[in-house]
């Protein structure tokens, strides 16, 4: 179904001789949404982090749009990291730079464009998460969700194929939490392809075209919500817990 | 008393002179050591293991042995063995410089150690080179980080610089010295000595707290800058 954007083979990965990663295919389709949920400890950060490479896997074959990505080459790693945007649970803002100076920085460094046409663009994007009033402000002066929206905007500057999420929203109080889930509702709804670890229930049942559910490396179940969340299924049972700590079921 | 006054007020000009010295090695040491600090610091940071060791052997040599060993070592010595001749100013400067790189080095790295991981990740996940990535992210902030660490690092390179009168350089300290053994009026150049020393650190300490505070990142204070 589809035609895959983004598709990797047999990650593995060990930290100091425990194997953490135990061979995990993954392929996303274009404008698909993909949710990773598990235990924690299971290897979601470590997954994500391997499909960029931030932390480089032991062994894995990495095609985007059809063409083989060779990781060894950092010339290629470089150019295929730029397609594959990442959002960190903890923002990782510049902090030395404002807003608009976090979006432009690599628009100007990795993309070569001029002044006046990076500022553009970043103004475009900083508008389009709503925060075209902050741009001249420092990550430290933001709160917790305006400096996610501010990474997202940022990572969108890239123009990327693809978006990896890693708990999103899991680092900000409950109350900026909806402005952040918005914007990745808009994402979706403007077809972006994600891939996102993430505990908040709403997201898995509403945005969620497959629902991946990690255990010890290894992905144990996948499926549609529709199918995968029925009582029995692990899936469903994690679901369960994780409605009972936000409070829906007593 | 007026036999001291007449001392200090003739040999002034020449002591202020010896001031002008004094700046030159230390300015020149500090620089020296700040390029060969930083690009330590990020060798031993993000460097193949192999720089790591070599870097980790040059610092420990440098913290090591003192730095009167050092001046009469490479001047007397090693200079000398390699047929590198150069006056005994430039030689205290390089050797100064030499030292301070060793301690920068370890202000620099221990800043950028200090930065929270996820700095360098997200320049990566950007598509910036690891190159890009350290100028552009890392070494601006790091740079703020280490203003106070490197203020102090200033200061006792400054007051290591008066070891340079025992190679002859005319600095502070020696014409201090040099007028001392003349005039037999100790005790007040020595004084007058050590106050251009104090107005000399004061001032740098003072321009560089100037600078921190002029780059100062907004909103940022709490975090140790
Ligand atoms: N750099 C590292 N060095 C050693 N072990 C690591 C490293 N990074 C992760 N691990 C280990 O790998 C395992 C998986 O970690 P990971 O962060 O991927 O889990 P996770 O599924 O994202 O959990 P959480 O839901 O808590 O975020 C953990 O046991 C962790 O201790
Ligand atoms: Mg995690």
């Amino acid at each position: 179904m589809g035609d895959p954007i983004l598709s990797v083979e047999n990650i593995k990965k060990s930290f100091n001789g425990v194997p953490i990663l135990k061979g995990v295919d993954l392929c996303l389709n274009k404008g698909e949404i993909k949710i990773l949920i598990g235990p924690s400890g299971a290897g979601k950060s470590t997954l994500l982090q391997c499909m960029n490479c931030l932390v480089p896997p032991d062994s894995g074959k990495f095609r985007l749009e059809e063409r083989t990505v060779d990781i060894t080459n950092k010339r290629e790693l470089y150019v295929y990291r730029q397609q594959v945007g990442m959002i960190f649970q903890d923002f990782n803002l510049f902090d030395h730079l404002t807003a608009l100076d976090n979006l432009t920085i690599a628009l100007r460094k990795v993309k070569k464009m001029g002044k006046k046409e990076a500022t553009a663009r970043a103004l475009a994007e900083l508008s389009r998460v709503g925060l075209e009033e902050k741009t001249h402000l420092y990550p430290a002066q933001l709160s917790g969700g305006q400096k996610q929206r501010v990474a997202i905007a940022r990572a969108l500057t890239m123009d990327p194929k693809v978006l990896l999420l890693d708990e999103p929203t899991s680092a900000l109080d409950p109350e900026v939490m909806g402005e952040v889930i918005d914007v990745i509702r808009n994402l979706a709804k403007r077809g972006m392809t994600m891939i996102m670890a993430t505990h908040q229930i709403n997201l898995i049942r509403t945005l969620a075209d497959e629902i991946l559910f990690m255990e010890s490396g290894a992905v144990v179940e996948q499926g549609q919500p529709k199918v995968l969340l029925v009582p029995g299924t692990r899936s469903q049972g994690f679901c369960d817990k994780l409605d009972i700590l936000t409070g829906k079921i007593k | 008393m007026i036999e001291s006054f007449n001392a200090v007020k003739q040999s002034l000009p020449y002591l202020l002179q010896g001031g002008w010295i004094t700046i030159v090695i230390v300015t020149g040491a500090m620089i020296m050591g700040f390029f060969m600090g930083l690009c330590m610091a990020v060798g031993q940071v993000y460097g193949p293991s192999v720089l790591k060791r070599v870097i980790g052997v040059y610092i420990w040599f440098f913290q090591g042995i003192p730095t009167l060993v050092l001046l009469f070592l490479f001047y007397f010595g090693l200079f000398n063995y390699i047929g590198f001749n150069i006056n005994a100013l430039a030689a205290v400067t390089v050797v100064l410089g030499m030292t301070t790189a060793a301690y920068q080095a370890n202000i620099f790295k221990g800043a950028i150690l200090l930065l929270p991981r996820g700095q360098f990740k997200a320049a990566s996940t950007m598509g910036m080179s690891d190159f890009q990535a350290i100028t552009g992210v890392i070494l601006p902030q790091i740079l703020r980080l280490s203003i106070p660490a490197w203020s102090n690092e200033f200061s006792i390179v400054l007051k290591d610089s008066a070891l340079a009168f025992v190679l002859g350089v005319p600095e502070i300290m020696a014409r201090a010295k040099f007028i001392a053994s003349r005039t037999y009026q100790y005790l007040p150049l020595y004084i007058i000595a050590g106050l251009i020393y104090f107005v000399l650190t004061w001032a740098g300490v003072m321009g560089l707290a100037k600078l921190a505070k002029t780059v100062r990142i907004p909103g940022y204070a709490n975090k140790g800058i």
